[in-house]
């Protein structure tokens, strides 16, 4: 194995891996990445290696990369060459502490963001990579712990913070109360069949973001959508397990999601303002489940309040006054195209934008996405001394003029604040339904 | 000298263009196979609009955002590669060795022209030579291989400039250069030269993910 990099996070106790690695043997080690190898990988695998002519042109790509002063070790195919290049070279032969080292490096040294995918000439997709090493080290049983916690709610409860089955209904009727204070008709509907809509969030939302449903059920209300939220399991959109490459738990959440929208006969499944869940809908947990594409329309929040400015269906009473910047997440703009439709909503309802450079495709991401955010507080300097590019391009749009800066997207929106905090950059931060909710016509 | 020449221009080379025709059909084959096999869903992905697309933006220099990061390279590699694949085949004696063979000749590159094509190819040989063993990125993912496949690409290139020239024993470069003409064409399927073959396909598979699925631009 290659030298370590001169920062290492040598000294970073983690108990999911650190104790999942005082129970491996070589053998265990061997089988089971030959085994991943074997069973569950084909061409692409093949075909990536093999291609991948080393030249280096994927570096600059990666936040990590740029933000740790150019250290190869931080370079896509430099994080390739230390976990899986070096496994199939070693025909699975690897130490457990090439294992940890591998658990570190594609659990919180790369975001999944494929911006490198956008400077190989050949296309190699570098975060498939990752996750077939995150998967092996699934099966082995060393998946960081906080992340790991997550994918046991999901199992348990299926969702991602363990919000009991009463706790749900709760919350939304809750919300229901709160809201009603403001405008006396308005209601959550529950489990209502036949709804146009079925509204999903992910589970930070009822456990401790509450106020989201809220605007989300004020915006609902004032555009006059037929929707609904259902009150069993299936309700959470959101997938820890894809990230830590447990694909069985993925498969589970996803069905349950889709089932309940097909049980609530709904023509389309909204989702609210996160990145993640969108790619594991729209992207790979309906792959896992044989959908090529999802069995329901599956609309972003984005693109939501997009058709619902356009049709006029809200109206903004007074344009947001202060500057905003916006910051394009990598799994609805790479993943699914939406920095259009986000500009047009930004322009819709704020007086000034200010773009922040590189944009659209090529933002940089947020450096807590791709489940980085949540393996937790051992590897939070991982990821502030990991995206000080994020930092500079931050500090940039707001010597422009920028003093909010619209993230819409939960992983993003938290590892933003992280890193304005972090660096002392000084902008507030806000979801799209924070301003639309505020400068938006309201029955008075 | 005599027996040494008719041997790799006789059946070395026969063995090299079964190996390189036959290797790269077998290779390209297999993968296909092994798509079919295990990954067949990649076939309901593969759009030929999107395929074409970012192979487009991606053989057209300062086309993608990377390439314009990167205008010496840029220049380099293109220049590189379109005097690697169009020297050999258009060289006049080159073709007059076909049409002496199988009676078949095609358009044919100026003499001094080839030459400086040549020249082109070396002197790119050298400027990725210096830079995997200069910049730390690319240094940090370089193997023996990667030297190996530098030095199968440029021998062919070298060996035919000095015989062209007629510096040194000239029977002796002439039998060296078809020697490694031979082997560049064997080595093509086998090693990661074979990126000539893949490439195509990788990135039609991304091209094809991005536009149809993701709605984005890969480049």
């Amino acid at each position: 194995m290659a030298e370590p990099s001169k920062k290492e996070n040598a000294d970073v106790v983690d108990d999911g891996i650190d104790v999942g690695i005082s129970r491996l043997t070589e053998e265990k080690i061997q089988s089971v990445i030959n085994s991943v190898i074997d069973n569950e990988t084909g061409a692409r695998l093949k075909t990536y290696v093999e291609t991948c002519i080393h030249c280096g042109l994927c570096s600059e790509a990666c936040h990590y990369y740029l933000s740790h002063d150019k250290d190869p070790h931080y370079s896509p195919v430099g994080k390739v060459k230390q976990t899986i290049w070096e496994m199939i070279r070693k025909k699975g032969r690897v130490s457990p502490e090439f294992i940890r080292q591998a658990a570190i490096i594609s659990h919180t040294q790369c975001n999944l963001c494929k911006r490198c995918a956008q400077y190989c000439p050949f296309g190699i997709d570098i975060a498939y990579l990752m996750l077939v090493v995150r998967r092996i080290i699934h099966l082995l049983g060393v998946t960081p712990l906080y992340i790991q916690d997550t994918a046991h709610s999901h199992s348990v409860t299926m969702n991602q913070m363990w919000v009991k089955g009463d706790e749900w209904p709760d919350t939304l009727q809750w919300q229901e109360e709160e809201a009603q204070a403001e405008i006396p008709d308005l209601r959550i509907p529950l489990e209502k069949e036949g709804a146009d809509i079925m509204y999903s969030v992910i589970a930070p939302e009822p456990k401790f973001q509450a106020q989201l449903i809220y605007q989300a059920a004020v915006i609902m209300h004032v555009a006059g959508v037929d929707w609904t939220m259902p009150a069993s399991m299936g309700w959470d959109n959101s997938d820890m397990a894809m990230y830590t490459a447990d694909n069985e738990i993925m498969g589970r959440l996803k069905r349950a999601h889709f089932e309940t929208a097909e049980r609530l006969k709904v023509k389309k499944i909204v989702m609210g303002e996160c990145g993640h869940a969108f790619r594991s809908v729209y992207d790979m947990g309906n792959r896992w489940l044989g959908w090529s594409m999802p069995p329901f329309t599956i609309v972003h929040a984005i693109e939501f309040y997009y058709d619902l400015l356009r049709e006029g269906r809200i109206k903004i009473a007074k344009k947001y006054k202060p500057p905003i910047t916006l910051h394009d997440p990598c799994n609805v703009v790479r993943g699914g195209g939406l920095h259009e439709k986000a500009r047009y909503v930004a322009h819709a309802i704020c007086e000034t934008v200010i773009e922040m450079l590189p944009n659209r495709e090529h933002n940089y991401c947020c450096c807590a996405g791709g489940g980085v955010i949540n393996t937790g507080p051992p590897f939070k300097m991982a990821r502030m001394d990991g995206n000080r590019v994020k930092a500079e391009q931050l500090f940039e749009a707001k010597t422009k003029g920028a003093e909010v800066l619209v993230a819409p997207c939960h992983n993003c929106h938290s590892g933003l604040e992280d890193i304005v905090h972090h660096y002392e950059i000084g902008l507030e931060i806000k979801f799209f339904s924070d301003i639309i909710y505020e400068v938006m016509e309201k029955p008075a | 000298m005599h027996s040494f020449y008719n041997f790799v221009s006789g059946p070395l080379a026969w063995i090299a263009f079964l190996l390189f025709f036959g290797g790269s059909i077998f290779r390209i084959v297999r993968m296909l196979m092994l798509v079919a096999q295990k990954e067949s869903f990649i076939f309901t992905y593969m759009s030929w609009r999107y395929s074409l697309r970012s192979i487009f933006h991606w053989i057209v220099p300062f086309a993608t955002v990377n390439w314009r990061r990167q205008p010496v390279l840029t220049v380099v590699t293109f220049a590189f590669h379109i005097c690697l694949l169009a020297a050999p085949l258009f060289l006049l004696s080159h073709v007059i060795l076909w049409d002496e063979a199988f009676g078949i000749s095609w358009w044919t590159l100026p003499d001094t022209l080839a030459d400086v094509m040549t020249i082109i190819v070396i002197l790119g040989a050298v400027f990725f030579l210096v830079r995997r063993v200069t910049r730390p990125e690319v240094r940090f993912v370089t193997s023996a291989s990667d030297f190996v496949i530098l030095a199968i690409v440029s021998a062919p290139f070298v060996t035919g400039f000095l015989a062209y020239h007629q510096w040194f024993a000239y029977p002796l470069m002439m039998g060296l250069h078809v020697l490694a003409g031979d082997i560049m064409l064997a080595a093509i399927p086998f090693t990661r030269l074979s990126h000539m073959l893949f490439s195509p396909f990788t990135r039609a598979y991304m091209g094809s993910e991005f536009g149809k699925v993701r709605h984005a631009r890969d480049w």
